[in-house]
């Protein structure tokens, strides 16, 4: 594609998903950059989670295009790609707002059942492993380094043979992080990572995020409602109010735009201009 | 500890008091439940007349037996558990020990070895004529629920897709060796791989419609197939023969030597006295190593990335799909594998009766076969192997029951009683191990220990 330039990783164009008469989603674009930390942030109901869910491949968005650009340089068209391939082949993780852990399966199990696709292949679908020919053995120890690697990283390796439904909330979160890493994705999407964390647990997950980033150079998309984590560690925050992008720029731009003042504010429309008035005169005088 | 005995020796009339208002309510509720069903029967006389019959005796003995029970309930029973408990709490003792006896450790080893040398024990004991009944109605029969309740297992227990027809696969085998057998004169050993790839495809042409459903809804489609091949089996009359069934169906053999009276038979080869015997023997072996084939695989395939795969669809689906997982893919393997074994199961069930008849695969089969699965705690071999001894041995075991004519009168047939029986026993596990027998799960990696996952984590898998 030739609009596309190399540093470009996620591409939406003119997204737009209808729920029967709600417009959830209206001719929404973005795009995050290798290597960066975007947020998507935007008041309750704004339809954060269902541009996660066209990203992702679990809605299939009305229109629009989302193109993700691989370091290879491959493309992938993520709309038209059911969910699991997305995440086997375009290389895009999620996590979810309500924890989704196999939580009858141990912590090791869960970032296992995460390599899956790898495995599959190693063990010759299954057929070549059962009767103990080829690399199987060799594979699903490299499996267990990854993992054990993985819940170093996340401080979750004096669990790994608990069951993941036994874990506290904030261990939770971040084993369903690992267990996404565990794909070894490109680009990981968060959908409220900090959600009912405590401030302790919240710098913790905020350097996890950190170290996914320098140390493997995955790129990272994530909702956020904790402008504690989103304003610290992001590079480019997105505001999405009624399906609509209202506000694109660095943490310092954004939080200073007026629009999302008054979207979190609840200012009423025609009061916007005074805000805007306002915060332009608070401006002026600041200089 | 004076104030127990205090509270202990104020009830004690009490108690008694209190047992017998409970009893007698016990006995109203029994006599107004079993008034009409065990206290008129009817019958036909002389004349071919239907008349009632009055069983005033034997209802009498039902309401005391419940009556008594309770009464025995409240006034020793209860207090006695109570005490024991208290006594726990005050020594500290706890209910959870780490520590396995010697015999818990090596059960599985112990059961294996038990079950080789069962029939030389049986035929040690009461002779070869005489061990007929023991190896073939409890050794093969139990053997084939425990064969078919592991294949079941692999859907249920470990894929989490409730799965109502699976006596469906069961008759693809036992049909397919039935009419390649007696059509084409194939043998056994090359038609039992066979009748599990038909059954297995079976398995992914049910699958194929039923995927997209969860739940109730499966349940209520996997019901909707095994009706449809059974009815198929009675209406398509030309190759089935339909409720006549197959008979004639030839039997195994070993290694090409045949289990009969003639000249190069088994028994003639080794100089034995002729006998059935060794046959049924033969079976028991077959069956025994066929379900060691079943629990091998099982467990091999637990440890791969398939069978961890099954049992992450069962804890989350929506989870397994955004790690890249083909679930579509996942439970057509899960429902061929399941199906294979139950073909499997079919081909040796033909073998041995010799005749086939959709009599054998009606839904009372399918609801048998789950019930062991469930009741043996889903995903545990253990636990559905004992649920199977228990479940099928307990059947076998009443139509031996003949003293019990003695108790309730020479019109009395315990087999008649089997699914009260069977119901009342489901109902008692259920309410002591809600999990089945072996509820917890053993993990298929570890980096330190390997500590069994209780089953208040596991999940039961939405359809």
């Amino acid at each position: 594609m030739s609009t596309l330039s190399s540093d470009t990783l996620l591409k939406v164009e003119h997204l737009s998903m209808k729920f029967g008469g709600l417009m959830a989603i209206n001719d929404f674009s973005f795009e995050a950059k290798r290597g960066d930390i975007t947020a998507l942030i935007g008041p309750n109901g704004a339809g954060k989670t269902t541009v996660f869910n066209c990203i992702t491949g679990f809605y299939k968005p009305t229109m629009g295009m989302i193109t993700m650009n691989q370091k290879s340089g491959k493309t992938f068209q993520l709309e038209r790609l059911p969910d699991f391939r997305i995440t086997r082949e375009a290389k895009v993780a999620r996590t979810f707002q309500n924890i989704r852990l196999f939580s009858g399966l141990t912590v090791l199990e869960n970032l296992l059942v995460a390599q899956h696709n790898k495995l599959m292949k190693a063990s010759g679908y299954t057929i070549l492993g059962l009767l103990g020919i080829g690399g199987y053995a060799k594979e699903a120890k490299n499996a267990i380094e990854l993992a054990r690697f993985w819940l170093e990283k996340a401080d979750l390796i004096d669990r790994a043979d608990d069951p993941a439904g036994d874990l506290p909330y904030g261990a939770q979160r971040r084993l369903e992080i690992a267990r996404a890493m565990c794909t070894e994705p490109e680009l990981l999407c968060l959908d409220e990572p900090a959600a009912g964390l405590n401030p302790r647990e919240s710098a913790v997950l905020n350097a996890l995020l950190r170290a996914i980033r320098s140390e493997t150079g995955t790129s990272i998309l994530l909702i956020e409602h904790d402008m504690s984590v989103v304003m610290e560690i992001s590079d480019h925050v997105i505001v999405l109010e009624y399906g609509q992008k209202i506000s694109d720029g660095t943490p310092d731009h954004v939080k200073n735009d007026p629009k999302v003042i008054a979207a979190y504010l609840g200012v009423e429309d025609d009061e916007v201009e005074d805000v805007i008035a306002e915060v332009e005169h608070l401006e002026g005088g600041a200089k | 500890m004076s104030n127990a005995t205090i509270v202990t020796g104020k009830t004690s009339s009490g108690l008694v008091r209190r047992g017998l208002i409970e009893a007698f309510f016990a006995a109203l509720i029994s006599f107004g439940m079993f008034v009409l069903y065990i206290g008129l029967k009817t019958d036909q006389n002389i004349h071919n007349e239907l008349i009632i019959v009055q069983r005033w005796g034997l209802l009498a003995i039902f309401v005391a037996i419940a009556a008594i029970g309770r009464f025995a309930v409240i006034v020793f029973l209860r207090p006695h558990l109570d005490e024991r408990k208290l006594s726990k709490a005050r020594s500290g003792e706890l209910e959870i020990s780490t520590d396995k006896t010697f015999l818990q450790k090596h059960f599985l080893k112990f059961a294996l070895i038990l079950m080789i040398l069962y029939p030389m024990i049986v035929v040690g004991i009461v002779g070869a004529q005489g061990s007929l009944l023991y190896v073939d109605n409890f050794g093969i029969q139990i053997l084939i629920y425990v064969m078919l309740a592991w294949g079941l297992n692999i859907v249920v227990g470990l894929a989490g897709l409730l799965d109502l027809g699976y006596v469906a696969f069961y008759a693809v085998g036992a049909y397919s060796y039935a009419l390649l057998s007696t059509h084409f004169g194939l043998s056994f050993w090359l038609l039992l791989p066979l009748s599990g790839i038909f059954a297995a495809l079976w398995g992914v042409i049910l699958g194929f419609p039923v995927l997209r459903l969860r739940g109730d809804y499966l349940a209520i489609v996997t019901l909707a197939f095994g009706e449809i091949i059974r009815l198929v089996l009675i209406n398509w009359t030309d190759v089935t023969q339909g409720t006549f069934g197959i008979s004639g169906v030839p039997k195994a053999t070993l290694f090409g030597i045949k289990f009969d009276a003639s000249a190069d038979g088994f028994a003639k080869i080794f100089h034995l006295p002729m006998s059935s015997a060794y046959y049924k023997i033969f079976l028991f072996y077959l069956i025994l190593a066929l379900c060691m084939l079943t629990a091998y695989v099982t467990i091999r395939l637990r440890r791969m990335p398939i069978g961890r795969a099954w049992e992450a669809l069962r804890e989350d689906e929506i989870a397994c799909r955004s790690l890249g997982i083909n679930t579509v893919t996942t439970k057509l393997t899960a429902f061929a594998t399941g199906a294979m074994f139950g073909g499997f199961a079919g081909s040796f069930f033909a073998a041995r009766q010799g005749f086939v008849s959709p009599e054998s695969f009606v839904f009372l089969e399918s609801a048998v076969i789950l019930a062991i699965v469930v009741l043996g705690g889903m995903g545990s071999l253990t636990g559905i192997a004992i649920a199977a001894v228990v479940m099928v041995g307990g059947t076998e075991i009443l139509r031996e029951l003949d003293f019990l004519k003695a108790v309730f009168g020479p019109d009395f047939t315990p087999e008649l009683y089997r699914m009260l029986l069977f119901g009342l026993a489901m109902v008692i596990v259920m309410l002591f191990k809600p999990r089945g027998f072996v509820g917890s799960r053993s993990p298929t990696a570890f980096l330190k220990e390997s500590k069994s996952v209780s089953g208040s984590f596991t999940k039961e898998g939405h359809g």
